[in-house]
């Protein structure tokens, strides 16, 4: 029944409830996550047309994007999200929908808690208002990331009707030297392919290299979906993806697990599935990535030079790449080794996960932050930073004067207070580099947590392999 | 239900920007609160400098496009972000219409779930579309016809653009999404039935009563 599908057609098609033409599938979702940003608006429709919550049961929510991430904090801590966060509160208590509060030790970025808590899982379809949720592709898990209408539909209906990707993989071939890490492989990749190259896409990120990722770093990967222009991301789950999910407290035990674990295994790509799209990047020899442009696909090695956009025969692309480095405040034949930087941002719900802050204190211990650089650590759950305490991580980074703060989207995104002041230079771990994203004039280039670390303590972009201890 | 889509003819603004973000359509200060002035927030830093000026050289600062109703822009408009403000804040701005040779995805899901029309052009099309209102702002008048998905400015060329044929009906009637998933629920309950019998670990709660 299965021969000749993909992962991600034998995981749509086992959730879809009625087909309708246009290629339209109204598709199950088995799991709803809400964040306070997107989700007023959605309750606000229901309450209006008097419709009830279907499945709180299979419905979580969080306070994550307007948080304050300060070390010691409550819901005031920023005042201009109080309204946000009261209205998430208020929705989930009325709806009975459970909700980790800025003080539970469960609260976290939306998609960093989805996997920690065992809600995501391979085989299921899981929604949410935002559009990194793609991350749990990383476990085998169509994560599909959408607007506020759709919060409200799923809500209302526990499904959505979408239009049904089509097919895309990615083979990441031959096997990155050490210090490359899973954000260098999808900045590559982007690099590589371009911003818009997955529209209508459910990318599956495949090869050596994905295999041998440890499970947080196929979460890295396909977080950055969104950055490829794709739908959703996804990675065939294998044992090591089953020993991470075992134990969590959502995860299926006993008579379920083995069900699952069942099912699981036989959710990957057959070998003659076919892919209307079908492409391959070589990893080998790739040096850290960092981002010098306004775009993901802005991408070089950071042992290369800023690219001189007359060489690029596309007009368009031409005068976007001028834009950009005149926006960056940078100049065509730069070594982008060296750039000094004013501030160093480490989490997200690409980067800020335990292995992350793992390895960006790998760089740190024993180091110093550079005078003038302002960096700081934000763990990307409450869950992360407990494990990140409990190794010590912290003590490393507050000795080496980087900040140690509470869990949230923090720098990403820059709606609370943790804002790059106009005109800096910002290394983030984080996934968008637009302008103004992490602030009014604010320059963002992203890099992996190990390239972040080094450039905060040597003050500028450095290969993190040279600090490698 | 929202009001059906009809034929109108307004100022077309041209924007031939590829990679438009939403960052940059709803800048992210608009997203703190339920009650923002997204129309203000529209193209926030483009529009506005860091003292809350306007830039007088942004097309939609300028006449006749500051009474924009339709909107041509370059590849891949409405990128980025997820957020649905962005569909949102064109329309509090006044846009009906986007034009593009292409769109992102989640945007694009956005547009038409509020009745935002995203109409996919030719790119000779748009390019000629864009020298047209640059050279003639006077002449900016452009017609939209959903029904026979066709754009004319004044009485010169008039253009086509593409727009699946459900999205484009569900337009014209002013559909509600969520109403016409709800005539499907006996279905949906049938799925899930279904579904619990061959996967039952897949629908166990993940919000146990004993903690709301
Ligand atoms: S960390 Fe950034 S990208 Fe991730 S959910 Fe938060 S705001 Fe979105």
């Amino acid at each position: 029944m299965t021969a000749g599908a993909t992962l991600f057609e034998k995981v749509w098609n086992a959730h879809v409830v009625q087909r309708f033409d246009g290629d339209r599938d109204l598709i199950f979702i088995d799991r709803h996550v809400l964040q306070e940003t997107t989700s007023a608006a959605a309750f606000t429709g229901l309450k209006r047309n008097g419709r009830p919550v279907v499945h709180p049961e299979l419905t979580l929510a969080t306070q994550d994007h307007i948080v304050s991430t300060e070390p010691v904090r409550d819901e005031t801590s920023n005042p201009g999200g109080l309204e946000l966060m009261r209205l998430m509160r208020a929705n989930a208590a009325a709806h009975g929908i459970r909700h980790f509060g800025i003080e539970d030790p469960r609260q976290g970025i939306v998609h960093v808690i989805g996997p920690e808590l065992g809600a995501a899982l391979p085989g299921l379809t899981l929604a949410c208002g935002d559009s990194h949720t793609a991350t749990v592709g990383g476990l085998g898990c169509l994560g599909i990331g959408v607007g506020t209408s759709e919060v409200e539909h799923v809500l209302a209906t526990q499904t959505l009707l979408l239009q049904r990707p089509k097919t895309m993989r990615i083979r990441f071939d031959g096997r990155p030297g050490p210090g490359v890490a899973a954000k260098d492989l999808i900045l590559a990749a982007i690099g590589k392919f371009g911003i818009s190259a997955g529209r209508a896409h459910a990318v599956e990120y495949a090869g050596a290299a994905i295999q041998a990722l440890p499970v947080e770093g196929r979460l890295t990967v396909c977080n950055m979906s969104i950055e490829l222009g794709a739908r959703l991301g996804v990675i065939a789950p294998d044992d090591a993806t089953f020993q991470y999910i075992a134990g969590r407290p959502y995860a299926p035990r006993g008579q379920d697990w083995e069900a699952a674990l069942a099912e699981w295994r036989t959710l990957a790509s057959t070998p003659d599935a076919v892919f209307a799209r079908d492409v391959a990047i070589d990893c080998a020899g790739l040096a850290p990535q960092v981002t010098w442009g306004t775009t993901q696909e802005d991408v070089i090695g950071v042992d290369g030079r800023i690219p001189d956009p007359a060489t690029y025969g596309d007009r368009d692309r031409r005068q976007r790449a001028a834009a950009a480095l005149r926006y960056m405040d940078l100049k065509p034949g730069d070594a982008m080794e060296g750039l000094k930087v004013d501030i160093v941002f480490i989490g997200s719900c690409t980067n800020g996960r335990l292995s992350d802050l793992e390895a960006a204190a790998r760089v740190a211990r024993g180091r110093k932050v550079a005078p003038r650089v302002r960096a700081i650590v934000v763990p990307g759950s409450a869950q992360v930073k407990r494990e990140a305490e409990a190794q010590g991580l912290d003590r490393v980074f507050l000795e080496a004067g980087f900040e140690w703060r509470s869990p949230g989207c923090s720098m990403c995104v820059s709606i609370n207070q943790d804002v790059v002041p106009p005109g800096q230079r910002c290394l983030a771990t984080s996934n968008r580099n637009f302008e103004n994203r992490q602030g009014p004039a604010s320059r963002t280039h992203l890099a992996s947590p190990a390239m972040a670390a080094a450039a905060a303590v040597t003050g500028a972009i450095t290969d993190s392999r040279k600090l490698a201890t | 239900m929202r009001k059906p889509f009809t034929a109108f003819r307004g100022i077309a603004a041209p924007l031939p920007l590829s990679n438009v973000n939403t960052d940059a359509i709803i800048p992210s200060d608009y997203l703190r609160s339920e009650t923002t002035d997204l129309a203000r927030g529209l193209f926030g830093r483009w529009r506005f400098d860091a003292e809350g000026k306007e830039r007088p050289d942004f097309v939609l600062n300028r006449p006749p496009f500051r009474r924009a109703e339709i909107l041509f822009a370059g590849e891949n408009f409405g990128c980025g972000s997820s957020r649905e403000a962005a569909a949102w804040a064109l329309q509090r701005f006044g846009i009906r219409v986007v034009a593009a040779p292409s769109f992102a995805d989640i945007f694009y899901e956005n547009a038409f779930r509020n009745g935002l029309l995203a109409a996919v052009v030719a790119p000779d099309d748009l390019a000629a579309m864009v020298a047209a209102l640059e050279a003639h702002p006077d002449d900016a008048q452009v017609e939209v016809d959903l029904a026979s998905q066709t754009l004319v400015r004044g009485n010169a060329a008039r253009i086509g653009f593409q727009v699946p044929a459900f999205r484009r009906e569900a337009l014209l009637r002013g559909d509600d999404e969520i109403a016409g998933t709800l005539r499907h629920v006996e279905t949906i309950g049938r799925y899930v039935a279904d579904d619990r019998a061959r996967r039952g670990w897949a629908h166990r709660a993940i919000a146990p009563k004993e903690n709301p």
